[in-house]
């Protein structure tokens, strides 16, 4: 019944992907896009990697969507039509393509479990989390300790995107553009406001939960801080942009930016004082295990406060752009 | 027949029900004339399938967590669906679309 049902959803990917590529219409493309990152989400779900699955359905699903909005507001509706190199672009596609299907012969089968994938250093990790780390999520325990490093990167490649964005498009400050519809959002539309009014604090209630419950079940640092995000888009959205900006003003969001690689990297300094090595949490605390737990609640909080941070500046930068 | 099938076929029935009014609702959205009766079919499959469908699952897993999460899942559905519909509504009347059922009354039409 699984197979039949990420049959159905991969063939569906496909469409959409098709629709994407042969529509013109900008705003279509990118609905399309958000349909396809949800079913991208449920396909993840379906091979068992909720945490992936989240991610996609948070940030592609979600932000990328407003985010692209956003930026189609500043831009024409409708694609240029280009005939340029259209041979030489099949090609490179078709080559690409025949290659990829052709690397896919030597794959194992989905699911094996004599795949090298499962034989490496998965089952290590699976054994020494239950040792030295001792929460439920494996994922987090990867993500957070095992490869620190990596997460540590991701974290400070988000940093650079949003400083890249906002020395592009200028940051708004304090002031929001005068004078427009826009700077008011929808606060004369009665239902969508008394609505939102209702949603954004369990919104941010359940962005909490994510952030803090990634011990424990699928979740973190990344997918908290998209929600966080996604929930203070919506109060601007249909409050204005004067009264997000009153609720966390910019200074603020520059400084979330920068805190959140800080407490990550300071972690790490922390640990090697202590005299462990570099983002080796079990230094933090008398008891290894507990200084592991510590150390992947502080490393999340960082995640969580820079993505939430770097999101929101983003949509404020594009917001605040006259559109003329 | 005990209680356990009794639950298995309400829950069958329930869920059954909720697929039967997303493909009515799919099936309006292709096929109705023009964008607000297209939105009232579509409006369909966020509204009552869900909650269906949900109550369907509610009676699968009984008095467990589980269904304290469908229950606030369905909740947000069914305060976000009809929001969005709404909106979606008043953005297009907005953007200057008149239904096409609704001419206003002339004395053209009866010639």
């Amino acid at each position: 019944m699984t197979i039949v049902f990420s049959l159905f959803l991969l063939t569906l990917l496909v469409v959409t992907a098709v629709a994407i590529v042969r529509t013109s219409d900008l705003f279509a493309a990118v609905m399309l896009s958000g349909i396809f990152s949800l079913m991208l989400a449920a396909t993840f779900f379906l091979f068992d990697a909720p945490d992936v699955a989240l991610t996609e359905a948070a940030v592609g699903a979600g932000i990328s969507t407003v985010l692209l909005l956003g930026a189609l507001s500043l831009t024409a509706a409708s694609e240029h039509a280009s005939s340029r190199n259209r041979v030489l672009a099949l090609f490179v596609v078709i080559t690409t393509t025949l290659t990829v299907i052709y690397a896919t012969f030597d794959k194992p089968a989905f699911g094996d479990p004599a795949a090298p994938i499962h034989q490496h250093v998965a089952p290590w990790y699976f054994d020494t989390t239950r040792e030295a780390i001792d929460i439920p999520n494996v994922v987090t325990a990867v993500l957070a300790s095992f490869r620190g490093y990596d997460t540590l990167g991701e974290v400070f490649v988000v940093f650079t995107a949003g400083i890249g964005v906002l020395f592009l498009l200028g940051s708004p400050g304090n002031k929001p553009r005068k004078s427009s519809a826009d700077a008011r959002g929808l606060r004369h539309y009665l239902i969508p406001r008394m609505v939102g009014r209702m949603l954004i604090p369990f919104i941010l209630l359940f962005a909490l939960y994510v952030q803090f419950h990634g011990d424990f079940s699928p979740g973190g640092g990344f997918q908290a801080g998209a929600i966080f995000a996604a929930a203070m888009i919506l109060y601007s959205l249909l409050e204005g942009e004067k009264r997000a900006l009153a609720a966390v003003p910019s200074a603020w969001l520059h400084a979330m930016i920068a805190a959140g690689a800080l407490i990550y990297g300071g972690v790490g300094v922390v640990t090697m004082l202590l005299g462990g090595n570099f983002l080796d949490y079990s230094v933090l605390s008398q008891d290894p295990i507990a200084g592991q737990h510590l150390g992947i609640i502080l490393i999340e909080a960082g995640v969580g406060i820079t993505v939430a941070g770097v999101l929101l500046s983003v949509y404020h930068a594009f917001a605040a752009r006259d559109s003329s | 027949m005990n209680a356990g099938t009794l639950l298995d076929i309400a829950s069958w029935l329930l869920m059954s029900a909720g697929g039967v009014f997303i493909l009515v609702g799919g099936i309006g959205a292709l096929r109705l004339p023009d964008l607000y009766t297209r939105m009232h079919a579509a409006g369909v499959t966020d509204s009552i399938a869900p909650a269906l469908i949900l109550g369907g699952l509610m009676l699968q897993s009984g008095l467990t967590l589980a269904t304290v999460k469908l229950v606030a899942i369905l909740l947000f559905l069914l305060l976000t669906g009809p929001t969005a519909s709404n909106a979606l509504a008043s953005a297009s009347l907005l953007a200057g679309n008149r239904t096409e059922l609704a001419k206003p009354y002339s004395e053209e039409d009866d010639r």
